[in-house]
């Protein structure tokens, strides 16, 4: 209940999306849904969390937003070439292979966390110990067989289909349909579908776990508000267990604006419940299918790698 | 005083009921054949469908067979169909035919579903999974619930498919009740079937879709492939609406459960404690 509290208090001092124009409503479906449809992108270079050297600072002015985002595209401009043919081809990519948009937030907040205050997960002491336990364990078996790999990597769920949804390295696109009764999302990024029903159904039993969590959806006045549940303990976003609890909020904030809210709680991992918000753009599209799987070589190509690495070590070269 | 009256008005209601219904079986049986219609009054193909054929294993008709893994038993049987091609054969030009053939030699190497490859246009439709239309004015989603496949149906045109695909570029329209959908923009790289049934990226699909009542629709796809078959050729099946209380798609995600046939031969041994 404290924990809720402090959330309420923190979005009405400086939470709330800051719709561009507070009197917008948005068009309706025809069968009376707000019209949320379209292609949204939701492409930014504000981190997640406040990086430390803005600590303190919860909002850009124009002029530190423009450095900002001059430093980042400077950064990932630089000669990345590498010392060796290895390093050469594997990070040598600057700004053009990426679509990670140049610019920060409009709201210029300079974290998506916008609850807690310090604009960083709010981790319990059992959270970091877990999470620390599998960093361990990530060092030793990193390339021991495909489940050790990254899942974005196996082709299995990326950060943009989340949930929540997170703006990616590149194609952060949405396309949001709705006909009676749902609010589908296709999500660009490995042609994951979320479908989320809006009848007021129960969860599917807890027995049922799913990458993306079963999905339900209500309509609150103008915003719709998804509530997900029965998470698998494989895809563990940011270190939360299959027991995290996600609540997302879409409001049309305007014609060309979808404001994205969502907030975790997983008593497990956090020591209190924390929410993010990431506006999304209107974009003209189209979205295109993006096979992953199909075209996966980097999975046989990291695993044979390591083990020809492992190989040649023990025949002492 | 108040039940009475209401249950009086009902009784009435009923009364006239009896009438108008008996006056009105043709109208009521035409709108029930038309089926359900959207805000815009076309047929609504919103729902959850699924084709109960044995098409997937073999477009044509077929005997049962034993399978092509020892260890499953009946499980891994072929169950016989009646097979869902216009005219029994797929007109295969003589090259092209050895190829079907070498490819059900190989089924297990190189089928595209052995990996969860996706399964393209038509052979998404009578997957033995259900999938899940959504539709609205401008596009049309469906989403398979085999693969996490999905494609849009845009119904204007956006022009000539900007790169080939798994699953094409799909571009619908109206005829009367039937929903058209012309699909191009393919690779070469899906099958028809696990009986070897293929193309090249020089695929046309048309598919046709029709409601017949509520709960039934009615799929035809006609194919053409100038480098394989002689002749355009179609195939029909009806696809029935799922109708289980709360039915939803759930996730088939298989890449995970193909990694070891994949990728086994790179796992570091011995296997981890």
């Amino acid at each position: 209940m404290r924990f809720w509290i402090a959330t309420l208090v923190g979005m009405a001092c400086w939470a709330a999306p800051p719709p561009k124009d507070a009197k917008y409503v948005p068009p309706r479906t025809a069968d009376g849904q707000p019209d949320i449809q379209g292609v949204w992108n939701n492409a930014t270079i504000t981190p997640l969390e406040r990086p430390a050297e803005l600590a303190g600072k919860a909002v850009f002015t124009p002029a530190e937003a423009a450095a900002y985002e001059k430093r980042f595209a400077d950064q990932n401009n630089r000669d990345r070439r590498g010392t060796d043919a290895t390093s050469d081809l594997a990070g040598a990519y600057n700004q053009a292979w990426f679509d990670r948009g140049s610019k920060v937030v409009p709201t210029l907040r300079t974290s998506l966390i916008i609850d807690p205050a310090d604009g960083k997960i709010p981790y319990s002491e059992e959270g970091r110990k877990r999470m620390a336990a599998a960093a361990e364990y990530a060092r030793v078996h990193q390339m021991d067989g495909p489940e050790d790999l990254a899942l974005a990597d196996r082709c299995i769920l990326w950060g943009t289909a989340g949930p929540p949804m997170l703006p990616g390295p590149y194609n952060s696109n949405y396309q949001i349909f709705q006909a009676p009764g749902y609010v589908a999302i296709a999500i660009e990024m490995i042609h994951d579908v979320r479908i989320i029903p809006l009848d007021g159904r129960p969860h599917l039993p807890g027995s049922i776990r799913q990458w993306l969590g079963d999905s339900r959806g209500h309509w609150e006045g103008n915003t719709l508000v998804v509530d997900t549940t029965n998470f698998t303990d494989k895809s563990h976003f940011r270190g939360a267990t299959a027991n995290m609890h996600l609540t997302e909020r879409f409001t049309r904030t305007d014609a060309n604006t979808l404001t994205y809210e969502f907030t975790v709680e997983d008593p497990a991992t956090f020591a209190k419940p924390w929410t993010a918000s990431i506006p999304m753009a209107k974009s003209a599209g189209p979205i295109y299918e993006y096979a992953c799987h199909e075209g996966n070589y980097a999975v046989p190509g990291i695993l044979g790698g390591a083990r020809a690495q492992e190989a040649a070590a023990k025949a002492g070269k | 005083m108040r039940e009475t009256f209401r249950n009086s008005i009902l009784a009435a209601a009923a009364f006239l009921s009896l009438f108008s219904l008996a006056a009105l079986p043709a109208a009521a049986q035409a709108t029930a054949s038309r089926g359900p219609r959207t805000a815009d009054g076309k047929p609504n193909l919103n729902g959850i469908w699924q084709v109960l054929t044995e098409a997937n294993w073999d477009l044509q008709g077929h005997a049962a067979a034993a399978g092509p893994m020892i260890p499953l038993g009946a499980i891994g049987a072929m169950p016989p169909g009646q097979g869902v091609v216009e005219g029994e054969q797929i007109p295969y030009k003589p090259e092209a035919l050895a190829t079907k053939k070498a490819n059900f030699a190989n089924r297990l190497k190189l089928d595209p579903e052995v990996k969860c490859y996706l399964p393209g246009v038509p052979r998404a439709t009578y997957m033995p999974f259900p999938f899940q239309i959504v539709q609205t004015p401008k596009f049309i989603l469906i989403s398979y619930e085999y693969a996490n496949a999905a494609r849009t149906i845009y119904m204007e045109d956006p022009g000539p498919a900007p790169v080939d695909s798994w699953m094409g570029q799909s571009v619908g329209h109206w005829e009367g009740d039937t929903l058209v959908v012309d699909v191009t923009g393919f690779n070469d790289q899906s099958w028809f079937d696990r009986a070897g049934d293929f193309h090249t990226d020089a695929l046309h699909v048309v598919e046709r879709y029709t409601l017949h009542g509520a709960d039934t629709l009615m799929y035809e796809a006609t194919i053409e492939d100038k480098n394989v078959f002689t002749r355009p050729w179609k195939i029909s099946m009806p696809v029935y609406r799922r109708l289980e209380k709360n039915v939803q798609l759930m996730e088939f995600k298989c890449v995970e459960f193909v990694e070891e046939l994949m990728y086994g031969q790179y796992r570091k041994k011995p296997a981890k404690q």
